[in-house]
């Protein structure tokens, strides 16, 4: 039993270690850091309108973190969770506003959520036929990758879809928005949380589904912890290198769902809000498990959202110091000798 | 005089009892050798001994002063010595800068003398019959040569005891002479020495005394003129067991494989194959002796479809008439072929996999294993039940542990029965079917590769040890620097194996 919530410890020593040195950082600013958490609570968990915005938050989350932990399975470290999104949204924004009006709704979703797929998929899909047909690492070609759909988002925005005057893009059509949870199930009352909640959970189920349960995802796994061992058994790693790479690309790009069709309804800079970014965090977090992402999208969807509720008495940033400082503490725990020593004890190991 | 006295060291891993009160007496000046099984606990002992690891309860008494040592560093200064298995050299490093690394730190701005220290040590080598260049770069040495530099590091830290682990696993048979001449010179110098193995003949050639691990227990200790290698054997596993495996004659068929010509070139030009000929045929097993390092590598890998990158080859390999060259694994596979690779660790299994996933691994894309998109995991428990019993696998499939788990001897019986088992099979490849695995599993494995065999199966058999190779085959194929120098034919090897110390004297003039 204790063995196996051991891969959960880290975790939770890492977030109760960060949120503890976080309440340090609240009590420097001058703050009682008891009642600044328990305001945050109140505001976010105690609150209809908080709960529903930590699920919006953790929406975008869950794809972009998925983003990540996908090609994590064969060893590739997509940075590029964030470009993957920004060209999504663009292609969500374009794909809702070039629809006639009056199209069917499943018709306009399913074609923007398309348009968000494959422009994130092909993103990463470039970055993943990069590294089999040139061997150029992952990390620089995603990061690269970022900047040139960064600049291009940008560039079609300002000079050819952006409404004058502004920075966001025409309404998509009335069809193409998904209906918010509010207005569908009377919960969360005017939060901006909406039906792709349901996307990114099935995307994350999906994704167990396929690492665990299929045999693509057996080669996939056995090509993440044994690439050679896997050449020998006869697998092609390179269609596993392109899969998990437009895999991720995609669902970084399904994000478009949650923040275009569901909630803006156009697109505007800045509207991924570094969420591509936040989503390596996430998956570092649930150790890129896909069914944990979801709990790890749904903490960093309440310390980004809570950090905004008590903005009034301490700076948010000190939230951002927690995300950042409970990522080292993962890193970091695993490497503490006293930790090390509580694992050996708790998992018996054969004669070394 | 006591070098070293241990008195009721224990030592657990979680619930593996590595060693259980362990009690040993290794007298001054003598080379004392520790036998047993893998798993038996002989690593864990030594590495308390070299202070990588700590007793639980236990003292050790060091030429007479009681000490607890916490690091080799402290070893080291104590005058104990080891040679790991895997050598730890720098390779770009001359042999000499190799021996003083990690020793000239003290005088980190002094001038580092080295032309004095090249010739101590060559002058240290030569007294014990080591011949070695010190200006040499470690890279371009054979592993004997590594293996010296190795324990000239030890001399020349002073090390009174120095433990050699399993260090004959790699060197030619004149290089183990020279290796055992080396100890009996280091002996007579007043040094102790301490050998881990498990080959028994070198045991009994080289040590004064013998010591034999089961289980984490230490079950005798012997002086070696008094016992003989079935004493040996027998300690070890606790039971008698056939050293030899029963070789009923062969009835070979059609010709399976044929390769001919094959020479290769890698991308810096070297020769790895050279005009590599031979053939198998149906029923019969093709040996290749040879030291590591003449092509047997690459010949493996590239009848599996993995050439090198770069590597440039001509002449051909035909399996039954269809050319296996420019093929992939899979395609190789669904051919009939199964590879057994040397390193079945890195290569032939994924250890965090289940024993069923990796009853499957590599088999995973034939149909009868499917279920929609996934497996059909019934069946595949039900056929890996099957195998674990009829290759008497110790392992709980109920639980269905990562493979991980399993001992050595274990983990390479479940890629045994998951090659042997491939449908269709007609060649199977094996290299070092028995590297690291213990006596009672040796057993087993060779009589499987016997029981294939007869059944009509065309096997190459590549391995480092001759035991193993003239037991086995049916032809030997002699490699070296890439060519088949010499072969042995069915005959030469039967009457070979009545007279087995000449034979495979015989044999090694054709490797080396």
């Amino acid at each position: 039993m204790l063995k196996k919530l051991l891969p959960l410890a880290t975790p939770l020593l890492a977030v109760t270690a960060a949120l503890l040195l976080s309440a340090l950082f609240i009590f420097a600013t001058g703050r009682d850091p008891v009642a600044i958490y328990g305001k945050m609570f109140a505001m976010t968990l105690g609150s209809d309108y908080g709960a529903g915005q930590i699920v919006f938050r953790a929406t975008t989350l869950v794809l972009t973190g998925l983003a990540v932990a996908i090609p994590f399975k064969v060893r590739l470290f997509n940075i590029g969770g964030e470009g993957q999104a920004l060209a999504g949204l663009l292609a969500a924004a374009a794909a809702g506003t070039a629809l006639p009006e009056g199209t069917p709704p499943l018709l306009a979703i399913t074609f923007c959520s398309a348009a968000a797929v494959f422009a994130g998929g092909s993103v990463g899909l470039f970055a993943g036929w990069l590294k089999v047909r040139h061997g150029v690492n992952e990390v620089i070609s995603t990061i690269m990758l970022n900047f040139i759909v960064h600049a291009f988002v940008g560039y079609m925005l300002t000079w050819h879809m952006a409404v004058p005057s502004t920075v966001h893009t025409t309404e998509i059509i009335e069809s193409a928005k998904l209906p918010m949870l509010d207005g569908l199930l009377g919960i969360w009352k005017k939060s901006p949380a909406n039906m792709s909640v349901l996307f990114a959970l099935a995307g994350s189920l999906l994704c167990y589904i396929v690492l665990f349960r299929t045999r693509t995802g057996y080669e996939v796994r056995a090509v993440g912890i044994r690439p050679e061992a896997a050449r020998y058994a006869g697998i092609d790693a390179r269609w596993h290198v392109l899969g998990a790479m437009a895999a991720g690309g995609a669902l970084a790009g399904l994000a478009a769902t949650n923040l275009v069709l569901g909630y803006k309804h156009y697109y505007e800079a800045g509207l991924s809000g570094g969420a591509g970014f936040l989503g390596i965090a996430v998956a570092l977090l649930a150790n890129a498990h896909p069914l944990w992402i979801t709990a790890s999208a749904f903490l960093f969807g309440f310390l980004e959202y809570g950090g905004l509720t008590v903005n009034a008495y301490v700076p948010k940033d000190i939230f951002m110091i927690v995300q950042a400082i409970t990522i080292l503490m993962i890193l970091a725990l695993p490497k503490l000798p006293l930790v090390k020593r509580l694992q050996g004890l708790l998992s018996p190991r054969s004669e070394p | 005089m006591e070098a070293i006295v241990l008195e009721n060291i224990s030592k657990r891993f979680g619930t593996v009892r590595a060693n259980r009160e362990i009690s040993l007496v290794i007298h001054k000046g003598g080379i004392h050798a520790i036998v047993g099984e893998n798993g038996a606990g002989k690593s864990t002992l030594t590495k308390i001994i070299y202070g990588m690891l700590s007793p639980d309860s236990g003292r050790m008494t060091l030429m007479g002063r009681p000490v607890r040592l916490s690091s080799p560093r402290q070893a080291i200064q104590a005058g104990i010595g080891m040679v790991h298995q895997h050598f730890m050299l720098i390779p770009d490093l001359t042999v000499a800068e190799n021996i003083m690394l990690g020793d000239e730190r003290s005088r980190i701005f002094a001038p580092l003398g080295i032309e004095n220290t090249a010739r101590n040590i060559a002058g240290v080598a030569e007294e014990h019959g080591m011949h070695i260049d010190p200006f040499a770069r470690v890279g371009d040495l054979s592993v004997g040569e590594e293996q010296r530099v190795e324990i000239l590091k030890l001399l020349y830290r002073n090390a009174e005891i120095l433990i050699l682990d399993e260090p004959t696993a790699v060197l030619t048979p004149t290089e183990v002479s020279q290796l055992f001449d080396a100890l009996r010179s280091l002996r007579a110098a007043g040094k102790t020495v301490i050998l881990i193995t498990h080959k028994l003949d070198e045991v009994l050639r080289v040590s004064d005394t013998v010591s034999v691990m089961r289980r984490g227990r230490m079950v005798a200790t012997r002086p070696t003129p008094e016992v003989t290698k079935s004493d040996l054997a027998q300690l070890m596993v606790g039971r008698n067991v056939l050293l030899r495996v029963r070789n009923p004659p062969e009835t070979p068929g059609r010709t399976v494989l044929e390769v001919r010509g094959l020479t290769c070139r890698d991308a810096r030009g070297g020769t790895r194959l050279s005009n590599l000929s031979f053939h198998i045929r149906a029923g019969e097993i093709y040996g290749i002796a040879g030291v590591e390092g003449n092509g047997q590598s690459e010949l493996l890998s590239l009848l599996w479809g993995m050439r090198d990158e770069g590597m440039i080859c001509s002449g051909s390999a035909l399996l039954d008439g269809v050319s296996l060259l420019g093929k992939t694994p899979a395609e190789i596979g669904s051919l009939g072929v199964s590879h057994i690779p040397e390193d079945r660790l890195r290569h032939g299994v994924v250890p965090a996999y289940t024993i069923s996933e990796n009853m499957i691994f590599g088999r995973h894309r034939e149909k009868m294993f499917h279920r929609f998109a996934g497996f059909d995991t019934n069946g595949v428990d039900d056929y890996t039940r099957e195998m674990v019993r009829r290759y008497d696998i110790r392992c709980d499939t109920e639980a269905d542990p990562p493979l991980s788990g399993l001992s050595g001897g274990n983990q390479q019986k479940v890629v045994l029965a998951r090659e042997i088992g491939r449908p269709g099979l007609k060649l199977l490849m094996l290299a070092q079917p028995t590297r690291g695995v213990d006596i009672g599993a040796i057993e087993t494995i060779h009589r499987k590769i016997l029981e294939t065999r007869d059944r009509g199966i065309a096997m190459l058999l590549v391995s480092a040890e001759l035991d193993e190779i003239v037991a086995l085959s049916s032809r030997i194929g002699c490699l070296y620097k890439g060519t088949i120098r010499h072969e042995f034919s069915t005959g030469e090897i039967r009457e070979g194996r009545s007279r087995e110390q000449e034979f495979q004297k015989e044999i090694g003039l054709h490797i080396t």
